[in-house]
């Protein structure tokens, strides 16, 4: 079967230096992702899963469970210490993408990869107009016509109820709601096949989060686009995806229906993290 | 009683000592290898302070030979300090012949300007450059504009293009637009106006660039392709002065200073000091490349 369209298999982060028997000594098992005896700490192991097209994928987790690292690492902000990452659409499926230059990477993650961050600051150039940073984008990908950029940022912008007039001020000056929008109109600007979301809605007050979540299942619906959304919130996963990942001390504990997990979930860290869902 | 034995009772020809302009010659031969890439070189100690031209002069102590012909312009003028101090200095250092014709001149170092007059294969500019890293104004990072230089990940100097434009309606930048060169690096062109950039490119002569605070030279060389960054629907434009003339000479066609005369009355004159004298000797224009049409 080759219809996956992203297969990440045994992904691992370590910072610190490890031993044979870090990956043992870590985990939900021992309770801990500190080695005992380097203190190496692992902040994601063996994560293997496959990604369909059109599929939203929620990763939850508690803090620190490796969840943010997890997405980084996919966005190649992090290096991975070992795994690998297959994308169907490089070398149809057959490229490990963490083996790949620096030059190939940035292709990938300006042609095929999108990413919102929590924080607007990471993923927005604040010294930028809004519509500089979609533009970035957009250059970043090849456009080099001013006028189709502006249109094309006027159409990102106003899809994500953006004001449009707002388009030259720096997003330094937007509410919190309005800066996520514009982060994610950049993300989406080259039409994406895959997006990542991490913790999109946390710091946005309640009306906002219900107004970006509608946005973002808006978008996928329109656009099809796959996505893997990390949040905490266990309202979050159960609007936007299909299929869920539950994270502790960076190993994957439980992965099935997003309704499945909710409803009947199996691992006793799941049962606790639905229970104290209010 | 001491005797004072005075052991060095001249200094090396062009002040330099000979391994170190070996190693500043090397590097020449590397960022011309390399068209537009920066050399990281030793910049030695010189009597001038860092900042002031110190990699201009490293360049040209380094190249000089007694028969060549020297002209050192600051702004295009021959008789700023500047310009005259380092004249001097080298004139003093090495018994070379000077001059201030452009035409003559087999050696020229220029501070923030290229030469009206059209250089020839015979003639090598050496520019004094404040700040070679095109990209700082938008990474502060050496690691970092490194790494873009390496990656030729230039998008964020053509965002700050794009922000320009948006803000002010053009291509905003007086001095040191910044060029593409030989389809790969992107360089700093040493803040020369608009005005002398596309004569970068596919020129007849060597350009040399040094750039002493810094520690860097680079190099473009004879006959190829510079390219100042423009979008496909916004043009990179020189300067323009809407048909005026230079008041002491009378004819347009170069880069012209705004100046005001005792009398507080507004005037413009071309720039370049001895392309204005030959203008006024009523002899035939120098050639010049002039690119206005392309617009």
């Amino acid at each position: 079967m080759n219809d996956w369209l992203l297969r990440v298999r045994n992904l691992t982060k370590i910072y610190g230096e490890p031993d044979g028997g870090t990956i043992d000594r870590t985990g939900p098992r021992a309770s801990t992702n500190i080695c005992s005896q380097t203190g190496a700490i692992v902040a994601c192991a063996d994560i293997s899963f496959d990604l369909y097209p059109g599929e939203v994928l929620g990763v939850v987790g508690e803090s620190g469970s490796g969840k943010s690292t997890l997405v980084q690492l996919l966005y190649f902000d992090q290096e991975a210490t070992a795994g690998e990452v297959l994308l169907q659409a490089v070398e149809e499926g057959n490229a490990n993408l963490l083996t790949l230059s620096g030059q190939r990477k940035r292709y990938l993650r300006n042609h095929l990869l999108g990413m919102v961050y929590q924080n607007p600051r990471d993923g927005l150039n604040l010294n930028f107009s809004a519509g500089g940073n979609i533009a970035e984008k957009l250059i970043m990908a090849g456009q080099m016509h001013v006028g189709k950029m502006r249109e094309r940022s006027l159409h990102l912008l106003a899809q994500t109820e953006v004001p449009t007039q707002r388009m030259d001020q720096t997003p330094r000056t937007f509410s919190g709601g309005m800066q996520q929008r514009v982060q994610i109109s950049k993300a989406i600007a080259n039409n994406p096949p895959l997006l990542f979301l991490d913790e999109v809605t946390s710091g946005l007050d309640v009306s906002v989060q219900a107004k970006v979540l509608d946005m973002i299942r808006q978008l996928q619906a329109d656009l099809g686009i796959s996505m893997i959304v990390v949040s905490h919130d266990l309202g979050v996963i159960r609007m936007l995806t299909d299929r869920t990942i539950v994270l502790k001390h960076g190993r994957i504990v439980e992965t099935g229906l997003t309704d499945q997990i909710l409803q009947d979930p199996q691992h006793p860290y799941t049962q606790l993290l639905v229970s104290s869902l209010l | 009683m001491i005797e004072n034995t005075r052991l060095q009772t001249s200094y090396n020809f062009g002040f330099i000592d000979e391994s170190t302009k070996k190693e500043i010659r090397r590097k020449l031969l590397k960022a011309v290898a390399i068209p537009g890439y920066q050399v990281p070189y030793s910049s030695p100690e010189m009597p001038i302070a860092r900042g002031w031209g110190t990699g201009g002069l490293h360049v040209t102590l380094s190249l000089i030979q007694k028969q060549d012909l020297l002209k050192v312009i600051d702004q295009g003028s021959d008789a700023s300090v500047n310009a005259c101090s380092i004249r001097q200095f080298v004139q003093r250092m090495t018994g070379c012949e000077v001059t201030t014709d452009t035409a003559a001149a087999t050696l020229i170092q220029t501070r923030h300007r290229i030469p009206e007059e059209i250089l020839t294969e015979k003639q090598i500019l050496v520019f004094q450059v404040p700040q070679p890293e095109v990209l700082r104004p938008v990474e502060r990072l050496e690691n970092r504009t490194r790494q873009m230089h390496a990656e030729a990940d230039y998008a964020r100097m053509w965002v700050s293009l794009y922000e320009s434009f948006v803000r002010y309606g053009s291509l905003m930048r007086g001095a040191g637009y910044p060029v593409k060169v030989n389809g790969r690096y992107l360089m700093s062109p040493s803040p020369i106006p608009r005005w002398d950039v596309p004569n970068l490119s596919h020129a007849k002569c060597l350009y040399l660039f040094g750039a002493g605070r810094e520690k860097r030279i680079y190099a473009v060389p004879p006959h190829t392709l510079v390219e100042p960054l423009e979008f496909e629907d916004v043009r990179f434009r020189v300067e323009d002065w809407g048909g005026l003339n230079c008041s002491y000479s009378g004819q347009g066609d170069a880069f012209l200073d705004e100046i005001y005369d005792a009398a507080g009355v507004r005037k413009f004159v071309v720039n370049d000091s001895n392309f204005l004298d030959k203008l006024r000797t009523g002899e035939p224009r120098p050639p010049q490349r002039l690119f206005r049409e392309s617009q």
